[in-house]
């Protein structure tokens, strides 16, 4: 069965929320948008937006492919969904908060133990410590796909360090240069608030002895690090200084920066570190990436550390099947948005039927992320398959399966003019004293035909999307 | 306020920036002294080797000298630290490092320069086209300079940038002429020869002086002048007198902004005495090779200093 399509119905139609920018497009000369193609791309190498890809030494950097054409949310669609993604971090947050004090939600079994015992995501550290602000995950992406006109599925809840949000930024500045005649004609509303909003929402949770402005810095890895643009792009967007490791160190209680007039603590800290590479003194002692000491400060209340570490309890793909569960027992209300039907490998009948179906399911790694280490059955070789099915059975406990999703399509330019390609998105979301979602997010699209990774790392572009001020 | 590291990167970049440009240059010159000779001109390019400060790094790979090698190990080598494209590499690094500290522009000048080269120096340039990829390079050096100087606040950020470019010129003018001091030295007493009139020609032309020195000095070259010129006079842009009275400013500006004085402060502003002070005449008498080595020792003690005083040691 086609899949659906978010600009053109079954039948030829276009979709109501498509149809001011497919009549603009009927009118291009396509030798200019390909034209345009040329010079999105050029924008991109010049700004040096770039991502870096592991073990290829050649590719060392490359740009993401961008998409120019929009894709496109209506205010009505939107509306869902944000008020969906508002119950999902808020629920999140209440369960972070709850596992790491009295657990009512595994004293009321509606989660198994035994998922946080040897869980390395859930941090013993975290026990009995709350957050200033009592906020764990500050900055979430939540990747959604969409099958059908109304039927929305969350495919997975970024709650340690999500990435993407400069794309979503640098993809909307790009298009307004190339295209602000469509900006005239179609009312979009603005993504480029969400810098400052980060910045007011990381201020809003500094630590309560914090006296007067609160001073912000993004923790990176470096220049090494495949996201690093990101890590510059938003401290300086948000004017704080971009720190590494070796910048940070631990002095009467706080942690401090060294800078040209001496050192300076820090108030809060946008660590774009994952936690075993916090804190050698704590976590991975072989760890040059952060801090030695800073859990201590942390837990004596003298810094803010977003996300908080632990964090990754709440995203791990070992817990997302009890998601609808998890939502549900902290809000009181139904999932507005659900999940996609998953398959614990861990459980034998379970395991059983994922093995018999491997051919129609995705099998991810339950720590795994960016689209590796995964098994897209349909688009698999039987010798593929077979050689999964062996590393599935010896540690099922690593694996969760899903369903293979017909995710909708949008059109993108390719060199015979439109086509249509696989897309999910990931909204931005902000919590502090109350949760702000950017209206719009990161599109990602499978460049090639037919293919539903959309992982930057694996081949996918990304696209502008546009949510309608209607 | 920086971070030291931050205050580093700059200081880098900017070094690395100036360092590219005066290899462009001292290829230049070498390249119009073997001009007029008819043989290969070995001499002439193992003293430019020389001026680089890599002769030893050549040394250790080629056992000739000639206008091929030397030009690649200069442009492209990136075994040498000091070629154009490892300078453009570091300076690019630095400036990633550091970008959240330069304008757009600033940073898009790097990056597309850096683009832009690392296609130009992709493969070996034959020599006919040298020239044209010399000019390049100083054109896209010119572009980061003129993007910087444009678009940049007049903060400790440009003073950390300055301070980079100048103690690297200054470095550089300085090891120029130590390593022709032979040529200037015996010449004190006796009229050169026409032969001597390209080295000291190329002297000027290593650091773009061969046609502002006749705006100040005489048509013909004369080795106490071209001294002159490059050491004390405080109007061009490459001498030493100029160099130093570039960091002392920016170090000063620093003081002010920081409301401290550091040790580096009164070493600079020492050195700077000794050049605004001094009589051509005097450091000839004294030994033009002491006062350069002992400048280019300086200027190294100095950079030290600074990085000691503002915590990017």
């Amino acid at each position: 069965m086609k899949p659906f399509d978010e600009m053109i119905k079954i039948g030829g139609d276009v979709r109501p929320p498509y149809e001011q920018l497919k009549c603009w497009l009927d009118t291009q000369n396509p030798e200019r948008l390909a034209q345009k193609t040329l010079d999105a791309e050029n924008v991109f190498r010049k700004t040096g937006i770039t991502f870096a890809v592991y073990g290829d030494e050649e590719a060392a950097e490359r740009l993401i492919p961008f998409d120019i054409i929009p894709r496109i949310i209506t205010g009505n669609e939107w509306r869902r969904l944000s008020q969906g993604i508002e119950q999902r971090v808020m629920a999140l947050n209440a369960f972070l908060d709850d596992i790491y004090h009295r657990q009512e939600i595994i004293r009321a079994g509606r989660i198994p133990r035994e998922l946080f015992i040897h869980n390395e995501a859930y941090l013993p550290e975290m026990v009995g410590f709350r957050p200033p602000g009592n906020v764990y995950t500050h900055i979430i992406g939540v990747d959604i796909v969409r099958t059908e006109e109304n039927q929305f599925y969350v495919l997975e809840d970024n709650a340690r360090t999500p990435s993407g949000v400069s794309y979503m930024l640098e993809n909307r500045e790009t298009m307004m240069q190339l295209f602000p005649e469509l900006f005239q004609q179609i009312k979009v509303r603005p993504v480029e608030t969400y810098p400052k909003l980060l910045r007011q929402s990381l201020a809003a949770v500094a630590p309560p002895g914090c006296k007067g402005a609160p001073t912000i810095a993004v923790l990176t890895p470096g220049i090494y690090n495949s996201a690093y643009f990101e890590h510059a792009f938003l401290a300086d967007q948000m004017g704080v200084e971009l720190v590494e490791g070796g910048d940070l160190k631990v002095e009467n209680g706080k942690v401090v920066m060294r800078t040209t007039e001496g050192n300076r603590a820090i108030d809060v800290l946008y660590r774009r570190v994952d936690d075993s590479f916090l804190d050698p003194l704590t976590f991975r002692r072989d760890s040059a990436l952060g801090v030695a000491g800073i859990m201590d400060v942390y837990r004596s209340g003298n810094i803010t550390i977003a996300n908080a570490p632990g964090t990754g309890i709440a995203d791990d793909k070992a817990l997302y099947s009890y998601m609808p569960e998890i939502v549900e027992f902290y809000t009181g209300r139904k999932a507005i948005l659900e999940n996609v039907p998953t398959y614990r490998c861990s459980e034998p009948d379970t395991l059983k039927y994922v093995l018999e179906n491997l051919a129609d399911l995705v099998v991810k790694e339950v720590h795994g992320s960016g689209g590796y280490g995964m098994l897209v059955g349909p688009a698999a070789s039987k010798k593929e398959r077979e050689a999964f099915a062996l590393k599935l059975k010896a540690n099922p406990k690593n694996y969760i399966a899903q369903p293979t999703l017909a995710l909708s399509t949008t059109p993108i330019m390719t060199e015979k003019g439109l086509a249509p390609r696989h897309v999910d998105l990931r909204p931005f979301v902000l919590v502090s004293d109350r949760i702000r979602i950017t209206p719009g997010g990161l599109t990602r699209v499978a460049l090639k035909e037919g293919s539903l990774v959309v992982n930057s790392s694996q081949g996918g572009g990304t696209k502008d999307t546009w949510v309608l001020d209607d | 306020m920086l971070l030291g590291r931050t205050a580093n990167g700059l200081y880098w970049m900017f070094r690395y920036i100036e360092r590219a440009e005066n290899m462009a240059r001292l290829i230049d010159a070498g390249l119009r002294m073997a001009l007029t000779k008819t043989s290969d001109a070995p001499e002439e390019w193992s003293s430019v080797l020389m001026s680089a400060g890599v002769k030893i790094g050549y040394d250790n790979k080629y056992n000739e000298y000639n206008a091929s090698l030397v030009s690649d190990f200069l442009l492209r080598d990136l075994d040498n630290p000091s070629s154009v494209m490892s300078c453009v590499e570091t300076a690019r690094l630095n400036a990633r490092m550091v970008r959240t500290a330069l304008t757009r522009e600033a940073w898009e000048s790097v990056n597309e320069t850096w683009m832009i080269l690392k296609s130009t120096l992709a493969q070996t340039v034959p020599e006919t086209d040298l020239p044209r990829v010399l000019d390049q390079i100083k054109r896209e050096t010119a572009i980061i300079r003129g993007a910087f100087h444009g678009t940049m606040l007049r903060n400790e950020i440009y003073n950390f940038a300055r301070i980079g470019t100048f103690i690297e010129r200054g470095d550089n003018t300085a090891r120029i002429l130590d390593v022709k001091y032979y040529v200037l030295l015996p010449s004190i007493s006796y009229v050169g020869t026409t032969l001597d009139n390209f080295q000291w020609e190329s002297i000027l032309r290593s650091v773009s002086a061969h046609r502002s020195y006749r705006w100040v000095y005489d048509v013909e070259y004369n080795p106490v002048n071209i001294a002159d010129y490059l050491i004390l006079n405080s109007r061009m842009p490459r001498s030493l007198n100029f160099c130093y009275s570039n960091i002392v400013d920016n170090l000063k500006y620093l003081a002010i902004d920081y409301g401290k004085r550091h040790e580096c402060h009164d070493m600079a502003e020492g050195i700077m005495t000794r050049l605004e002070n001094n009589e051509i005449r005097t450091i000839f008498d004294n030994g033009l090779h002491e006062f350069l080595s002992d400048l280019i020792y300086q200027t190294n003690s100095l950079s030290s200093k600074i990085a000691e005083a503002y915590n990017f040691d």
